[in-house]
């Protein structure tokens, strides 16, 4: 390792602690709370998408779809608040990013492990967690955190599961 | 009295947004920093998630003993234990294996990630498969071992909710020092450094 590896660049600013961190998450996730009634999710926006794009494409199937079918009863759900709380998340994301000078466009992953095994890894590992997410009916954020903020018995199952299947998982592929 | 209910688009937008930004400030851009949980060498990902669960917690049972949150207001999971084992285990593998989850990835994309936006087509593929093969195998397997009686542990099990709470504080400490130890036991956190700069 180089010295200016070692010493790093002074433009990027280090994350913050974890305690730090996750004080803020738990105050963000009250405040959702107090606002929405509900917590934070992720999958349910790319539920609304697939359910917002299906009716524009192939409507008909949409519609008749069993899942999908009382989504789009009363129209798009693309506009709710799932939809909306992402879009956030992609502006919130962008500004931290931005400015604690830790933006830069990369294929993460594509060194370590080779460019076209890191595209498979990384489109394996969406669809296996969005298919998840569907089952569980949230991902880490709707049912992991949010769920388990609220009590929930399930979120607590979820996050066991989730825990040992990843380390299992990690220890049988490396996809990063 | 809370909740307020406010479903719109400013709440959404301003929950987003502050979402994104402790995620991607905490490290959670990064498919290296979030799959080294896994390899157990980083806990930032438990410690934050604990952290934010106990404060999160503490702060509902607070504003309901203070009268500011109406009792049973607040959504939560539906107790299908079979559901919430399979999805956990699927969405951990995806998670190990891509190196995000479906939020994280967000924060992955905006922090310049391009592996990050095939995870989300990945997500958006998942979720269209779910509902293609949506049927009776699925259905049952969303509503077997159903906990007909609630879906906390104070509703089903009677334990008072500020037992849960101080065994979730304790399970909180455990994570702490449990994950410090292995973090210097191992190759060390990883540094934003080190994450800007990718996997290598």
């Amino acid at each position: 390792m180089s010295t200016s590896e070692k010493h790093g660049n002074p433009e990027i600013k280090p994350f913050w602690p974890p305690l730090a961190a996750g004080i803020a998450l738990g105050l963000v996730l009250l405040l959702t709370f107090v606002l929405s009634a509900h917590g934070l999710g992720a999958s349910g926006a790319a539920t609304d998408v697939v359910a917002g794009v299906g009716l524009q494409l192939a409507a008909e199937a949409t519609k008749a779809n069993g899942y999908l079918g009382p989504m789009v009863a009363d129209g798009s759900p693309i506009g709710s608040w799932m939809t909306w709380e992402i879009l956030g998340v992609a502006i919130g994301a962008l500004m931290a990013a931005f400015t604690a000078g830790r933006f830069r466009v990369q294929l993460d992953g594509a060194r370590s492990v080779g460019t076209s095994k890191r595209l498979i890894s990384t489109l394996a590992g969406g669809f296996l967690a969005g298919f998840g997410a569907r089952i569980a009916g949230g991902c880490t954020s709707g049912v992991g955190l949010s769920g388990s903020a609220a009590l929930g018995i399930s979120a607590f199952v979820f996050l066991a599961l989730f825990f040992a299947t990843g380390m299992i998982a990690s220890r049988l592929v490396k996809g990063v | 009295m809370f909740p307020i209910n406010d479903n719109g688009m400013l709440s959404g937008l301003l929950c987003g947004v502050l979402f994104g930004y402790v995620l991607e400030n905490a490290g959670f851009g990064s498919p290296v920093k979030l799959s080294a949980q896994f390899k157990l060498t980083d806990w930032a990902v438990f410690k934050v998630m604990f952290t934010a669960i106990v404060v999160a917690a503490v702060g509902l049972w607070l504003l309901r003993l203070g009268g500011l949150l109406r009792p049973d207001s607040i959504a939560v999971p539906q107790a299908a234990m079979m559901a919430a084992a399979v999805g956990g285990a699927l969405v951990g593998a995806g998670f190990a294996v891509g190196g995000y989850c479906p939020g994280t990835s967000v924060a992955g994309l905006f922090s310049g990630r391009l592996d990050a936006l095939v995870f989300i087509i990945g997500v958006l593929l998942g979720t269209t498969g779910f509902a293609v093969f949506y049927g009776t195998a699925l259905r049952s397997l969303k509503s077997a071992w159903l906990i007909a009686e609630g879906d906390t542990f104070t509703d089903v099990y009677e334990v008072p909710e500020p037992v849960v709470l101080v065994v979730l504080g304790v399970a909180l400490i455990a994570v702490f020092y449990f994950g410090s130890w292995f973090e210097r036991r191992g190759s060390g956190t990883i540094s934003a450094q080190q994450a800007v700069e990718g996997a290598r």
